[in-house]
C-alpha cells in the first residue's frame, strides 16, 4: 500500500536564490521519518518539495529528482495534481475549509474530478477517516456542524482525516504538533504511531522529544549561515541519531549547544 | 527627600501602583470621534430621506394617475399626469443587462489577476483595472455615444435577425440605437472595472493556508478557486456585485446621452426609447416647473428606496451563513 520515497540530489529555489542544496535521503515504506533542525534550515521546503507543493510559491522551483516507488515525480509526463492526491499533507495551522461542515471537510478531497472513479460510499469513507484520525467519537453527532467549530487539536485531526480520506501512500506532516496543546500533541502522536501501518509518513518538527517518540529515522538539516543554502547534515535510525550521532553539528544540535 | 515621603504615602494608598483613571482620556475622546461619525451617517442619511419625502408630497398630491403604473411624465400640465413606469422599467432593464455582463467577466478579470495570470502582469493589469474605475461617467457617455454605440449597432442587428423570434430582441423600427441595450451595454463597461477591481481585492485576502490545504488534496487551480476562494469569497463578492449594481442604478449621464428621448415603456430592447429615473431627473430638471421638480424628487425618492432595498437585501443573503463564514 505505501511506498518507498528516494530523493537524489534535489535543489531547490525561491526564484534565483538557491534555498536547499544536495539532498540524497530514502525514506522506507511503512516508516516514519522525522526531519528536524534549525528554523530555516529548509526542512519544510524539502518535505513541500515531495508532493510538488513547493512550486505553488511564485518563482519556486526544484531541481533532481524525488521517486516514488522508483517513479520520478519530477518527471516529464507527471501531473502535479495526481502527485499531492497520492501524497497527501497536514500543514502546521490546523486548515479545515471554514465554510464546510465537518462531513464536508472530510469528503472535499473526494469531490474532485480526479476522484470522480471513487465508488466508495461517502458516509462510509467519513466514518472510517474520522476512525483513522481518532476523531469519530468526539464527533459523529455533529457531521454537520462548520469544520471550524472544533477545538484546535480537533481541527488537526479533521485535516488528517481530510488528508487519509482520499488515500494517499504517503503522508507528509509539516509541523503538525506546533501550535497544540500538549494533550492534542499527544493524541497526533498516538494518531501517527497508528497510521505507520498503512502510510509512509515525513514529519517536520521543531521538537525533538517528538522525533524521538514517533520516528523510526530522523533526518538533521542545517545552514552554514543566513543567506547559505541549507543541507541535510546526516541521517540514520533516531536512535542513534540521538544518542550518537556521527556529525558534530547534530550534536551541537540535539544537545542544545546551538539552534 | 520629599518625594521619597510622597512614594511611600502613594504606596501606602495603592500597595499595588494600579490605581488610576479607568478610561484614558485618549481612548474616550476616540471613542466619541468613531461614535460621532456613526451617527453622522445616519443623521445624513435621515436628513436625504426627510428631504426627499418633503420635496415629493406636493407633486403626489396633485397627481391625477396613479404614480407607480402611468407612463407618461407630464407633471407641470394641468391637471398634472405622470408616473415612474417608464423610469422603473428603464433602470431595471438597463440595471440587469448591465450586471448579466459585467458580473461574471468581473469576477473572470479579477479570478485572472489574482490566480492566473503571472504576478507581475497580473499587477499591471490590476493597475489599469483601477485606473479605469475612476473614469469619470461622461467620459463612458461621450465614448459610448460616439464610438461604443456605431460599432455594436450591428450586434444588435444580429440579435434581431437571428434571435428576433424571442420577444425582447424584436426590432418593428428597424433603428438598433439608442436603446435600452445600448444602455446598458455601456452601463456594463462602466460597471465593470468597480466590480473586478473589488472582487479582486476580496480573491487576494483568502488565506494562503485554504488555498494550499485544496491544492495538497490534490485540486486543480479551478477546484481550488470553487472550493477554498469563492467560499471565502462570497460575502465580498456579493459586495462588489452590488457597489456595481448600485453604479449601474444611479448612473446617470452616460444614460441620459445614449437613451433617445422617447418617453415609453417598450419590451423590445433593442429599440429606440425608454429611459431611467437619473437620467430623467437631469434632463428634465432644468426645464421642469414647480410641480416637474417636485414630481422628479418623488422619483428620485423611488430610487433611494430602490437601492436600499438592493443593499439590505445583499446583506441579508450576506448574513444568512455567518456560522459558516470565513471569519471564525
Amino acid at each position: 500500500m505505501s511506498k518507498q520515497i528516494d530523493i537524489n540530489d534535489l535543489n531547490i529555489y525561491y526564484g534565483n536564490f538557491l534555498a536547499v542544496e544536495g539532498v540524497n535521503l530514502t525514506v522506507r515504506a511503512n516508516s516514519v521519518m522525522s526531519f528536524i533542525g534549525p528554523s530555516g534550515c529548509g526542512k519544510s521546503t524539502v518535505l513541500r518539495c515531495i508532493n510538488r507543493m513547493h512550486e505553488v510559491v511564485p518563482g519556486a522551483r526544484a531541481e533532481g529528482a524525488v521517486r516514488l516507488d522508483g517513479e520520478n515525480i519530477y518527471g516529464p509526463n507527471v501531473d502535479p495534481v495526481l502527485v499531492r492526491r497520492t501524497i497527501g499533507m497536514v500543514f502546521q495551522r490546523p486548515n479545515p475549509f471554514p465554510t464546510m461542515s465537518i462531513y464536508d471537510n472530510v469528503v472535499a478531497g473526494l469531490r474532485l474530478e480526479k476522484t470522480k472513479g471513487d465508488k466508495r460510499n461517502l458516509d462510509e469513507v467519513v466514518e472510517s477517516s474520522l476512525r483513522g484520525a481518532n476523531l469519530w467519537e468526539e464527533v459523529k453527532d455533529r457531521l454537520k456542524k462548520p469544520g471550524a467549530s472544533l477545538s484546535g487539536g480537533q481541527q488537526q485531526r479533521l485535516c488528517i482525516a481530510r488528508a487519509i480520506a482520499v488515500e494517499p501512500k504517503v503522508l507528509l506532516m509539516d509541523e503538525p504538533c506546533s501550535a497544540l496543546d500538549p494533550i492534542s500533541t499527544l493524541a497526533i502522536e498516538d494518531l501517527i504511531r497508528e497510521l505507520r501501518e498503512r502510510y509512509t509518513i515525513i514529519i517536520v518538527t521543531h521538537n525533538m522529544q517528538q522525533a524521538s517518540r514517533v520516528s523510526d529515522m530522523t533526518a538533521f538539516f542545517n545552514l552554514a549561515a543566513v543567506g547559505k543554502p541549507g543541507k541535510l547534515i546526516e541521517v540514520g535510525p533516531t536512535q542513534q541519531i540521538f544518542t550518537n550521532p556521527q556529525e558534530k553539528q547534530t550534536e551541537d544540535y540535539i544537545s542544545g549547544r546551538f539552534g | 527627600m520629599s518625594t521619597s515621603t510622597d512614594e511611600t504615602a502613594k504606596s501606602a494608598a495603592d500597595p499595588a501602583g494600579i490605581s488610576g483613571a479607568a478610561i484614558r482620556a485618549g481612548d474616550r475622546s476616540f471613542l466619541g470621534l468613531s461614535r460621532g461619525a456613526g451617527i453622522l451617517v445616519l443623521a445624513v442619511m435621515a436628513a436625504i430621506a426627510a428631504f426627499l419625502v418633503w420635496k415629493a408630497i406636493p407633486s403626489l398630491q396633485v397627481d391625477s394617475a396613479n404614480f407607480l403604473t402611468e407612463q407618461s411624465w407630464l407633471p407641470d400640465q394641468t391637471p398634472s399626469v405622470f408616473g415612474i413606469a417608464v423610469l422603473a422599467f428603464g433602470t431595471f432593464v438597463t440595471a440587469v443587462i448591465a450586471m448579466l455582463i459585467a458580473v461574471p467577466i468581473g469576477f473572470g478579470i479579477a479570478l485572472f489577476i489574482a490566480y492566473y495570470a503571472r504576478p507581475k502582469f497580473g499587477k499591471a493589469l490590476g493597475f489599469i483595472v483601477d485606473l479605469l474605475a475612476a473614469v469619470p461617467s461622461i467620459i463612458f457617455g461621450l465614448w459610448g455615444l460616439y464610438n461604443f454605440m456605431p460599432a455594436v449597432t450591428s450586434f444588435a442587428e444580429w440579435l434581431t435577425e437571428y434571435l428576433g423570434w424571442i420577444p425582447i430582441f424584436a426590432n418593428d423600427k428597424q433603428l438598433w440605437t439608442k436603446s435600452l441595450l445600448m444602455a446598458g451595454l455601456v452601463l456594463a463597461i462602466m460597471v465593470l472595472p468597480t466590480v473586478s477591481a473589488i472582487s479582486r481585492e476580496v480573491f487576494l485576502q483568502v488565506p494562503r493556508m485554504h488555498i494550499e490545504a485544496s491544492l495538497a488534496l490534490g485540486a486543480t487551480r479551478w477546484e481550488m478557486i470553487k472550493m477554498a476562494v469563492f467560499p471565502f469569497s462570497r460575502p465580498g463578492m456579493i459586495s462588489a456585485a452590488m457597489l456595481g449594481l448600485g453604479r449601474a442604478l444611479g448612473e446617470t449621464i452616460a444614460v441620459a446621452l445614449i437613451l433617445s428621448a422617447v418617453f415609453e415603456v417598450n419590451t423590445h430592447i433593442t429599440e429606440p426609447g425608454g429611459n431611467s429615473f437619473a437620467a430623467n431627473i437631469a434632463l428634465k430638471w432644468g426645464e421642469a416647473g414647480e410641480v416637474g421638480r417636485s414630481a422628479l424628487i418623488a422619483s428620485g425618492l423611488v430610487l433611494f428606496l430602490i437601492t436600499l432595498a438592493v443593499n439590505m437585501i445583499a446583506r441579508w443573503i450576506i448574513a444568512r451563513r455567518k456560522e459558516f463564514s470565513g471569519a471564525n
